[in-house]
C-alpha cells in the first residue's frame, strides 16, 4: 500500500480531464423516448411487413404446386381423349401420390399459420377439383388398365365440434402409409365449393355424420378405428398389397447384400 | 382478425422491445462516454474513505474480504474499514476482533442481531469520513475499485453515490454461471441507466456514497429486505446524483443451488414490489426522471412480460403435445414411427413466420445484444455465450416461478425471513 504523496506524483493531468468529461449526463429527455417510441414502432411494422411478404410467398409456392398438379392431369385427361385410352405404364405413376399429399400438408400449415384466410379458403377449393379431377382419371385408368387401386373418399369439418375427424385423418394416413395403392380423397364438408356440394347431394351425407367414409361406393359415417377402418377395405386388396410390400421389402434386402 | 391472444401478447411485446430499443438507444448516445480503463487511475486528492463490512456467520469468508480490501490501490491513512459482528451464532466475532489486531486500518464491533440494515447505521455512526460504502462480507473488490470509483465523485461534485460493476466470482454450478450471464446484462443496463440517472439500487456490495446522504435523508431501513434499493428511492426524491462506474469491478458468490437463488430472487422482487408500491409518487413525474419515466415501469414491464411469455410458451408446447397423445391414442404404438413423430422439416415452408413469431424472435435478439454490450461495457468480463444460453433456459424456466411466488406474497403480504438465506449457509458452516 502507497501513501497519498506517491499518488500525487503520479498523478496524470490527462487522466483528470478524462474523467471530468464522462460525469453523469442530464437525466430526462422526452425526445429520446420518442425516437424510441418510433424505432420500436418501425420494427413491429417492420415484421409486420416480413410477414406478410413471406406468407404470400408461401401462397406464391402452393399455387405453384398445384399449378404443376393441373398441368399432370391435364397431360393425362389429353392423353386419354387423344388415344381414348390412358398409357397404362404410365397409370400406376399417378401424380396423387406425393404430390398431392405434399400439397395437402402445405394447405393445412397454410389455414394454421396464415393470416390471409380468403387466398387459402381459394387454394383449398382449387386443390379440391384437383382431387376430384384426379380421382375420375385414376378410376378411369383403373378399370381400362386393371390396376389395384381402392378409393376412399373421406369428408370432414375444420369446425371445432368434431373432435372425432382428426383422428379419423390419423388412421386414414397410417393407412396411405401401409398400403400404397389406397387412394384417399379429403374434401372439406365446409368447403363452399359446387363440386363438393354435388358429391354431398350424390352420396346424401349429413354434416352430423361427420367424418364420413365412402369406400368403394359405400357410405360409412361417424369415427371407424385403426382396425374398422381396415377392414372395411376389400380382403383381396390387402392381400396384394401386403405381398406387394413384402416383394419390395425383399428387393431391397437383396439389392443391400448384393451391395455388401 | 387477431385473437385477444395476440393483442395480449403484442402490447406486452410492445413494450418489452421499448425497454431494450431504449437501453440500445443510450448506447448509441453515451458510447464515447464510457470508461473502460485497464490500468492506474490517479486522483487529485484521495478524500478518505470509510466501508462497512456487515457480517453474520462469516467466519470463513470475512477474512478474505478485509484481505481485498486491503489489496485496494488506496492510500491506507484514507482507507478505514469498519467490520460489525450482527450477533453471529458462530466465531465470527473472535475472527473480526484478530482482523483488527492484524490491521491498523481496521476496527471491529459487535450488537446483538437486528439484521444487515442495523449492521450498516451501527457502522454508520460510527463513519467520520466524507465517504462511505459498504462490502458484503461474502465479496471481494478489484485493486483498482475504489479509485476508479472515487475518480468519479472527482468528476463530477454533484454525484451522491457510485455503483460498482457485481461479478460472479468463480462460477461453478449451472446456476451460478447463469447468474454470470445475467450480470453481464445488468452491468450493460446499469451503465445506460448511469448515463441518464435512472440506477434504482445502489448495491450492497460497494457502493460508494457521500457520508452526507445519510446526515441529510436518515439512516439504512429495514425495506423489505431490501435496503439498497430503498435507500435509492429516498435519494431520487431528494434529487440526489447517482453513477455507475462499471470498471470497478466487485466480485461476489452468486447462489449455488436453484433453490438458493428462488429464494434470493424472490426476496428481492418481492422488496421491488412492496417499494415501489411505498414510493409510488415517483412513477412519472418530470422531477424524477428516468427512473419514474423509465426504470420502475420497465422493472414492471419485465415483470409482467416474463410471466406472460412463459404462458405463450406453455401454450405452444401443448397444441403439438395434445396432437401427440390423440395420434398415440388413435394409433397405439404398434404404427408407423413417421405417422407418430412428425420429422422435421427443413423446408423453409414449414417455418413460423407470423407476425408473432417475428416480433418475439426481434425480442431475444435485442436481448443477446444486451448480453454482447454488457461484454464490451464490463471489458475483463470472463462470461460467455454458452452461460448466455444456460441463463436463457434456466431463468426461462424458473423465472416465472419466484416472479408468481413474490406477487403472491405481495398479495397476502407476507414476508419471506432474510435470515432463511443466511441461516442455511449457517447450518453449512457449522
Amino acid at each position: 500500500m502507497s501513501s497519498t504523496t506517491e499518488f500525487e506524483k503520479e498523478f496524470s493531468k490527462k487522466e483528470i480531464e478524462r474523467i471530468e468529461k464522462v460525469h453523469s449526463a442530464p437525466g430526462f429527455s422526452p425526445m429520446q423516448y420518442l425516437v424510441v417510441f418510433v424505432v420500436t414502432v418501425g420494427l413491429f411494422l417492420s415484421a409486420f411487413g416480413l410477414s406478410n411478404y413471406l406468407s404470400d410467398r408461401k401462397l406464391d409456392k402452393v399455387k405453384y404446386i398445384q399449378d404443376d398438379i393441373a398441368i399432370d392431369i391435364l397431360s393425362s385427361e389429353t392423353q386419354f381423349e387423344l388415344l381414348q385410352d390412358i398409357s397404362c405404364k404410365d397409370a400406376g405413376a399417378s401424380v396423387l401420390s406425393s404430390e398431392l399429399n405434399d400439397l395437402a400438408r402445405r394447405i393445412e400449415y397454410s389455414e394454421q399459420s396464415i393470416q390471409n384466410i380468403e387466398e387459402v379458403t381459394r387454394l383449398k377449393k382449387y386443390y379440391s377439383v384437383l382431387q376430384v379431377k384426379d380421382y375420375i382419371l385414376m378410376k378411369k385408368a383403373t378399370e381400362r388398365c386393371g390396376l389395384k387401386s381402392v378409393f376412399v373418399l373421406y369428408f370432414y369439418t375444420t369446425e371445432k365440434n368434431c373432435v372425432e375427424c382428426a383422428r379419423q385423418g390419423y388412421v386414414l394416413t397410417e393407412l396411405r402409409d401401409k398400403y400404397p395403392d389406397l387412394r384417399v380423397y379429403s374434401f372439406d364438408y365446409g368447403l363452399d365449393l359446387g363440386i363438393i356440394q354435388t358429391l354431398i347431394r350424390t352420396y346424401k351425407l349429413s354434416d352430423t355424420e361427420l367424418p364420413t367414409l365412402i369406400v368403394e361406393g359405400d357410405v360409412l359415417t361417424g369415427y371407424h378405428d385403426l382396425e374398422a377402418t381396415e377392414a372395411l377395405l376389400p380382403e383381396k386388396f390387402r392381400k396384394e398389397q401386403a405381398e406387394l410390400m413384402n416383394a419390395k421389402v425383399a428387393t431391397s434386402t437383396a439389392s443391400t447384400s448384393k451391395k455388401n | 382478425m387477431a385473437s385477444f391472444r395476440d393483442i395480449v401478447f403484442f402490447i406486452i411485446t410492445f413494450f418489452s422491445v421499448y425497454v431494450q430499443v431504449f437501453y440500445l438507444v443510450t448506447f448509441f448516445r453515451y458510447q464515447h462516454k464510457i470508461l473502460r480503463r485497464t490500468g492506474k487511475v490517479y486522483l487529485k486528492e484521495y478524500p478518505a474513505v470509510t466501508i462497512i463490512v456487515p457480517c453474520y456467520a462469516e467466519e470463513r469468508t470475512v477474512e478474505k474480504t478485509v484481505h481485498s480490501l486491503q489489496e485496494l490501490r488506496y492510500p491506507e491513512d484514507k482507507l478505514h474499514i469498519i467490520l460489525v459482528d450482527d450477533g453471529s451464532p458462530d466465531n465470527t466475532w473472535q475472527k473480526l476482533q484478530e482482523l483488527e489486531s492484524k490491521y491498523s486500518n481496521v476496527r471491529s464491533f459487535t450488537k446483538t442481531n437486528g439484521g444487515k440494515h442495523t449492521c450498516l447505521n451501527f457502522g454508520l455512526e460510527k463513519t467520520e469520513t466524507l465517504y462511505v460504502g459498504c462490502l458484503d462480507a461474502d465479496s471481494l473488490v478489484h485493486p483498482e475499485a475504489l479509485v476508479r470509483i472515487m475518480s468519479y465523485f472527482e468528476g463530477n461534485i454533484k454525484l451522491m453515490a457510485v455503483t460498482p460493476t457485481l461479478v460472479v466470482h468463480n462460477p461453478k454450478s449451472l446456476v451460478q454461471r447463469a447468474q454470470r450471464a445475467e450480470y453481464n446484462v445488468g452491468t450493460y443496463n446499469k451503465k445506460m441507466m448511469g448515463f441518464l440517472g435512472g440506477i434504482h439500487v445502489t448495491p450492497g456490495p460497494f457502493s460508494i456514497f457521500k457520508k452526507e446522504v445519510f446526515d441529510t435523508i436518515g439512516p439504512y431501513k429495514k425495506a423489505h429486505n431490501t435496503e439498497d434499493m430503498e435507500i435509492t428511492f429516498r435519494m431520487h426524491r431528494q434529487g440526489y446524483l447517482i453513477d455507475n462506474c462499471s470498471d470497478a469491478y466487485v466480485y461476489t458468490l452468486g447462489p449455488k443451488t436453484i433453490y438458493d437463488l428462488y429464494r434470493q430472487r424472490v426476496r428481492w422482487i418481492y422488496g421491488f414490489m412492496k417499494n415501489i408500491i411505498d414510493y409510488k409518487e415517483l412513477f412519472f413525474k418530470k422531477k424524477y426522471g428516468t427512473l419514474g419515466f423509465f426504470t420502475l415501469p420497465s422493472g414492471i414491464i419485465s415483470i409482467i412480460a416474463v410471466i406472460f411469455m412463459i404462458l405463450f410458451i406453455v401454450q405452444g408446447l401443448i397444441g403439438p403435445a395434445i396432437v401427440f397423445f390423440e395420434k398415440l391414442s388413435t394409433l397405439g404404438f404398434n404404427v408407423s414411427f413417421s405417422n407418430i413423430f412428425s420429422a422435421p422439416s427443413f423446408d423453409w415452408f414449414y417455418i413460423n413466420t407470423e407476425t408473432v413469431a417475428l416480433v418475439a424472435l426481434a425480442l431475444y435478439t435485442l436481448v443477446l445484444f444486451s448480453f454482447i454490450l454488457g461484454k464490451w461495457v464490463s471489458s475483463n468480463s470472463e462470461t460467455n455465450l454458452l452461460d448466455a444460453v444456460i441463463f436463457f433456459g434456466l431463468y426461462s424456466v424458473i423465472a416465472p416461478i419466484w416472479l408468481c411466488k413474490a406477487l403472491w406474497n405481495v398479495l397476502i403480504n407476507r414476508e419471506d425471513s432474510w435470515t432463511v438465506e443466511i441461516d442455511k449457509r449457517v447450518r453449512e458452516n457449522l
